[in-house]
């Protein structure tokens, strides 16, 4: 295992992305999900073909067309500009769920694999009970307790969502640490949290940089399931999984309206899959060649 | 019986699994108490529902032990759970084991009969990967593992309601178990496919199967993407290796060699993590159930949550718990009696 990536690395990683169609594909839905977020979050309601709160009942059930290219919904509404709404807050969601949890968890399991003992033994029993719970049900669990709202499905999910970064972080650890730079590095009179800071911790991150890019699609995937299940944004703010609730009812007269936002989710949760299973392939030595 | 050395062998490995299930248990314990006593803002309120009195509240308090300090109370939790005591709906007063009891059957039914479809699609799937590598077979079934790991439940379930109950008319659109207009068999063990069967009655069973396939394929076709590329891998590792080299060498046919000698050394260990399995499908289910009208656990979940009715959730959210948990258990011993280098770890 290769020190962290230099710049002969990233252009040869970005050469094998850029020879498999998949992975061009789920890379071009990311950067799409995250320039609409920018864009959203810039120019708010500016940049979508109509408002996305207007109501007009001589609208209602128009079906896909070149004027509402994923038709409009029992308001009379244009789906395609509340999908576009929601993108900034699940992407808010789902960042903020990976990016922590890899955090907590990055620090946990290092210093878990690190120092061994009974501290490694605690960490890994804790997370052992946690990764006893069907994930999606505790999270839920949780999101009840707290009360509905947005911050508090976050706060659901980084409950359950850190304990698999622990896992992975503890077993790059415990190999690290047998090194023979980790050992230099202690010899040299470094102190723990100095070992693990400059040399654990570097050398951990990029599998799990990879892993967290796939993560991205569940995160974004977990959300939608929870404020399907009336857990996350409120009403008047349109979010994902809400949007794909609150069409169901109308599944046989206007079919777009539930499964066109639906559609949406499958297609980026997709796209950041396609674009971790590619990092993956293109980051090991072993399929480089 | 002499037990010799490897009957030994097994027989602690058993009872070491069984004594860290007691310890895992005692851990999700802490969590479900934690989450439902500690992290909830008023747990008085979450209880017996916002509209209970006074005196409710301090019958309440003076149950759950809430004045006396938290490991007091944990304590008192525990023995409540060992006494069949999960508490009970706010509104209705309805105990929560006894709704879990009965949904719980719909429930073992259903992720069976999905794990049946994961097995059935999943396993060719990922052969058919691992014999023709970076071939049509290969990326194909990449693309479908996919798909359904990154699909939303619901939007499996409406997709096959529109097509197939809508647009196809193939099945029954009524939703549930069994059809409204059939006289269902009476109870004997809550499995309505068991049931049909035990009073041979073949209009119910033919009914009860007709409404299991639709949710069970939803279900199913969200996991298959994780048995899929698990033998997928395993698959390609036998075929690699040694024995399968030496076979090859001896003259065996291509066919023999895939199918006997590497297929069946490929298929322990994606067996072995069916715990994994369950546990996402239970997740699953709390969406798929809803949408099929389906009347399990996930079902009873998906209710509660609409409710807020914390006790019912968290009920749920146990059992569930318990559930892979002794699912992890059985898969543990399992693969221990099919490899025993498994015990030595």
């Amino acid at each position: 295992m290769a020190a962290s990536l230099d710049r002969h690395e990233i252009f040869t990683t970005l050469r094998i992305l850029a020879k498999d169609p998949l992975a061009v594909m789920g890379t071009l839905i990311a950067v799409a999900f995250i320039g609409t977020t920018a864009a959203v979050a810039l120019f708010g309601n500016f940049i979508t073909p109509y408002d996305p709160n207007h109501a007009d009942l001589n609208l209602i059930f128009l079906p896909i067309s070149s004027k509402h290219i994923m038709g409009t919904d029992f308001l009379g509404r244009d789906i395609f500009s509340r999908v576009l709404v929601a993108a900034p807050i699940d992407a808010q969601i789902a960042f903020t769920i990976v990016g922590v949890s890899a955090f907590v968890g990055i620090l946990l399991g290092s210093a878990a694999g690190y120092f061994g003992g009974k501290i490694d033994e605690t960490i890994m029993r804790v997370t052992d009970m946690f990764l006893a719970f069907p994930t999606l049900v505790l999270a839920v669990a949780v999101a009840v307790a707290l009360g509905p709202g947005v911050g508090h499905l976050i706060e659901a999910n980084l409950v359950v969502w850190w304990p698999v970064y622990a896992r992975m972080a503890r077993a790059g650890s415990l190999s690290l640490r047998e090194t023979q730079f980790v050992e230099a590095a202690r010899a040299a009179g470094l102190s723990s949290v100095a070992v693990i800071r400059k040399h654990i911790l570097p050398n951990n991150i990029s599998p799990i940089l990879v892993y967290a890019t796939l993560d991205i699609g569940n995160a974004i995937l977990y959300t939608s399931v929870l404020s399907y299940l009336g857990l996350g944004a409120q009403p008047p703010q349109a979010e994902w999984g809400r949007l794909v609730f609150d069409g169901q009812v109308y599944l046989t007269r206007a079919w777009w309206v539930p499964l066109m936002p639906g559609l949406v989710i499958l297609l980026v949760a997709l796209g950041f899959c396609l674009l971790g299973d590619a990092l993956r392939d293109a980051l090991d030595p072993r399929y480089r060649r | 019986m002499v037990v010799n050395e490897s009957h030994k062998g097994l027989i602690i490995f058993i009872a070491k699994r069984v004594a860290l299930l007691a310890l895992v248990l005692l851990g999700v314990s802490v969590i479900t108490f934690t989450v439902s006593r500690v992290a909830v803002p008023d747990p008085t309120r979450a209880w017996a529902g916002p509209r209970a009195s006074q005196s409710t509240i301090d019958a309440l308090i003076a149950k759950f032990h809430l004045h006396e300090p938290i490991y007091v109370q944990f304590y008192y939790y525990v023995v409540g759970i060992l006494h069949g005591d999960w508490g009970s709906d706010p509104s209705t007063g309805q105990p929560v084991l006894e709704s879990i009891l009965l949904y719980l059957p719909a429930t073992i039914e259903l992720t069976t009969a999905a794990l049946l479809v994961v097995i059935a699609v999943g396993i060719p799937l990922g052969v058919a990967a691992a014999t023709h590598r970076n071939k049509l077979q290969d990326h194909v079934s990449r693309v479908t593992a996919l798909t359904g790991v990154a699909s939303p439940p619901f939007v499996v379930a409406l997709l096959l309601q529109l097509v197939f109950f809508y647009y196809l008319h193939v099945f029954p659109d009524s939703g549930g178990r069994i059809s409204p207009l059939i006289q269902a068999p009476a109870r004997v063990t809550g499995f309505l496919i068991l049931d049909s069967i035990l009073a041979g009655n073949l209009v119910a069973l033919t009914s009860a199967l007709q409404h299991i396939i639709m949710p069970a394929i939803a279900l199913g076709f969200l996991n298959l993407g994780l048995m899929s590329r698990l033998v997928r891998a395993s698959m390609l590792d036998s075929l690699a290796s040694d024995y399968v080299r030496t076979a090859k060498a001896k003259g065996v046919t291509k066919l023999v060699v895939t199918y006997k000698h590497a297929f069946r050394n490929a298929l322990i260990q994606p067996v072995t993590v069916l715990s994994v399995y369950v546990a996402y499908m239970l997740g699953g289910s709390v969406v798929i159930e809803s949408i099929f009208d389906w009347p399990g656990l996930g079902y009873f979940a998906a209710q509660s949550i609409f409710n807020f009715d914390l006790p019912a959730v968290m009920g749920v959210t146990l059992i569930f718990a318990i559930g892979v948990v002794v699912v992890n258990l059985a898969a543990d011993i399992l693969y221990a009696i099919l490899d025993p280098r498994i015990r030595l770890g």
